[in-house]
């Protein structure tokens, strides 16, 4: 039981897929300007990795080893297609902001990554259970980054007006740097610097 | 003529740069920038794949996934829209070829394929190869825009990467706290970068 | 595991199979809801240009058609100006015309970015019970910063002062150019003066604020931070309401009134 806990809460904070594997990065920046947009974005993800995971697993002792890489990128692609398929049927609105980032998912490399490096080597359920922890921790950083892009560049949380504008009568004038992508990458750059401050083992050598 | 594909390029390039106005193809952009030499290695990789993909899906687009794109083959296919397949032939033909550059470069110049090591098989999940073909699919280019388009996005991915290597490599005497050295460096390094590219947006030739 | 030929032919034709059917199915279950996603879509920008919805109000699918019931599609020649009746207005589609060589034109060198036009477009009427003009929504685009912008302009019944305007579809960044979503902006269009006295189309978002309607008619508020998508905006409208957009339809709707 403790494996498991510790496959799932691993990936959130001693080895996240954004700050220490350096992966998931595009969709990072691109979709965290507002929460709810990185929220379905997040959502997407780990549904995504934990099927991947699960499926790669099943099979990994039946998949030839020259053609893996081909057939993990299948199984994530068809994942994917569902995906998108499914948005535009129920969330019509919100497939449209995210738009071309939902194929994109098919490239986020923290799936492709986490096929490869567990669940080729290890048993479906606890593939599943580290598919879930890598998401949660790239959500933790996407809903982390899009709390203050949304905050500070538009004043508003979920689309709730939280800081009344300048231009509404209010006081608060949005941080425009916050609303585009450097500001993501400044966000992302000082969360790394807090987390390797809180644990210092993650810091890189000379 | 010439003018427009001229000002596509020049776009590509600079105004629309994948690495640092899109932000596509980061992962591999950030771990493979620590040395000039691998990372001209990867950005030459990269032009050459993306050169030969967008224009293949193109093809792939036009003639077999479009809605009533398959009509030259009978024409009672024209009722078919098979565009939801479009990720999984885009991912398709880019896996393909990146295959095939592995072993050309494995046969031809051995010892650029030693150095790239594991980042030639990561060009496959590059999402800037992919988003290249995807924005290709959006902005309906024809067979010859795709050409100019897959080579400038390539071009302007590259050089953003070999700067940024530059940087870092000089980056390696300066002495940072210890929890900034590296990556969150790099991360807001990038960020500056990226400020400095959006003084291209909004040029039109 | 290292396998034998025959094997790697077999295990990719059935991880081929299983994926095509699981994707396959997906697409075509879901085909119909998607479909009709899109159109309620499109449906409800026709509805929150012409006024008969707003932005906050939260419409089903059921009342979204209610409403769009009352408002007339027709598809017009864009050349001439006059009704293609030729043409089925449930199937035509504005998108796939234009990319169609056999339906559309190249256009004229313009600034809204605009490639090819469709020789036809899908415009709308509103009318009243004695089928007098209430109002003419047009559907307009042109390129923005990161691509098109898809919206609707309404024309009040004298064809010249703007009703409203709206954008369903485009790429702007959120907070600068998205703010063409923001309702305190489109409510700003309200009332404005599309043409000068000349009949040529004046309408510009400028650099700053402008006044009220009454005071400033030709010319509306800039979206801070966004340069790009205002001249965008600009642009797209003065092509549409020009002689290369919908310049001789309203022609011919002028020329009916005054008979």
């Amino acid at each position: 039981m403790a494996k498991v806990k510790d496959v799932l809460v691993d990936p959130i904070f001693n080895n996240n897929p954004i700050t220490l594997q350096v992966l998931g990065i595009c969709s990072a920046l691109a979709v965290t300007t507002k929460m709810d947009t990185a929220l379905v974005m997040s959502v997407a993800v780990v549904g995504v990795i934990m099927s991947s995971n699960f499926f790669v697993s099943v099979l990994r002792n039946q998949i030839p080893t020259n053609i893996r890489i081909i057939v993990q990128l299948t199984l994530i692609a068809s994942l994917v297609i569902v995906v998108d398929q499914i948005l535009k049927a129920y969330l019509f609105e919100m497939s449209k902001q995210l738009s071309v980032f939902v194929g994109l998912i098919i490239t986020n490399c923290i799936i492709m990554g986490r096929a490869e490096a567990y669940a080729m080597q290890n048993p479906p359920v606890m593939s599943l259970v580290d598919g879930i922890g890598n998401g949660l921790g790239y959500g933790a950083i996407l809903m982390g980054t899009a709390f203050l892009r949304e905050l500070f560049g538009s004043g508003s949380l979920f689309g709730t007006q939280v800081l009344p504008l300048a231009t509404e009568g209010g006081w608060y004038t949005p941080n425009g740097l916050m609303v585009l992508s450097p500001g993501a990458f400044f966000i992302i750059g000082f969360f790394i610097w807090a987390v390797r401050v809180w644990k210092p083992e993650q810091n890189e050598s000379e | 003529m010439l003018e427009h594909y001229v000002n596509l390029a020049v776009k590509s390039i600079f105004v629309e740069n994948m690495a640092l106005a899109f932000f596509l193809g980061m992962c591999s952009f950030l771990a493979v920038s620590r040395q000039v030499k691998t990372a001209i290695g990867l950005g030459a990789a990269v032009i050459f794949v993306l050169t030969i993909t967008v224009p293949m899906n193109n093809l792939i687009y036009m003639h077999l996934l479009r809605p009533g794109a398959m009509s030259w083959i009978h024409p009672t296919l024209i009722a078919y829209d098979l565009s939801f397949l479009g990720f999984l032939s885009y991912i398709g033909t880019i896996a393909a070829m990146v295959q095939i550059v592995e072993m050309v470069l494995d046969r031809f110049v051995p010892p650029l394929h030693a150095a790239l090591g594991i980042f030639l098989p990561l060009i496959a999940v590059n999402c800037a190869i992919l988003g290249a073909s995807l924005w290709m699919v959006e902005r309906s280019y024809t067979l010859a825009e795709s050409v100019v388009f897959g080579f400038g996005s390539g071009v302007g991915w590259a050089l953003a990467i070999i700067a940024l290597a530059g940087l870092r490599e000089r980056l390696r005497y300066s002495n940072p706290p210890a929890g900034l050295r590296g990556l969150g460096l790099t991360f807001i390094l990038v960020g500056l970068m990226a400020i400095g590219f959006m003084a291209f947006s909004g040029v039109q030739l | 595991m290292h396998a034998s030929v025959p094997y790697h032919l077999w295990f990719s034709a059935a991880v081929c199979v299983v994926c095509a059917v699981f994707v396959s199915s997906s697409a075509v279950l879901l085909r119909e809801r998607q479909v009709v996603n899109q159109a309620l879509d499109m449906q409800r920008n026709v509805l929150l240009a012409t006024g008969l919805a707003t932005d906050d109000e939260q419409l089903s699918r059921e009342d979204v058609e209610a409403r769009f019931a009352k408002i007339r599609q027709i598809v017009i020649n864009l050349r001439t100006g006059e009704e293609a009746s030729e043409i089925d207005t449930a199937t035509f589609d504005q998108r796939i015309a234009t990319a169609d060589v056999s339906k559309s034109r190249e256009a004229q060198p313009n600034n809204a970015g605009l490639r090819r036009i469709a020789n036809h477009a899908l415009v709308y009427e509103l009318r009243e019970a004695n089928d007098k003009l209430d109002l003419v929504v047009l559907p307009v685009r042109g390129l923005g910063l990161w691509g098109m912008l898809y919206g609707f302009i309404a024309l009040d019944a004298d064809l010249k002062t703007i009703h409203g305007l709206t954008f369903y579809e485009h790429k702007e960044t959120p907070g600068l150019g998205g703010e063409v979503d923001n309702p305190r902006w489109k409510a700003l269009w309200s009332g404005r003066q599309a043409f000068d006295a000349s009949a040529e189309p004046t309408i510009e978002v400028i650099k700053g604020l402008a006044g009220p309607a009454r005071d400033d008619p030709h010319r509306v508020d800039g979206l801070a931070g966004a340069t790009m998508t205002s001249r965008g905006v600009t642009n797209l409208l003065q092509f549409w309401l020009g002689s290369d957009g919908f310049g001789p339809y309203l022609d011919v709707l002028r020329r009916r009134m005054e008979i």
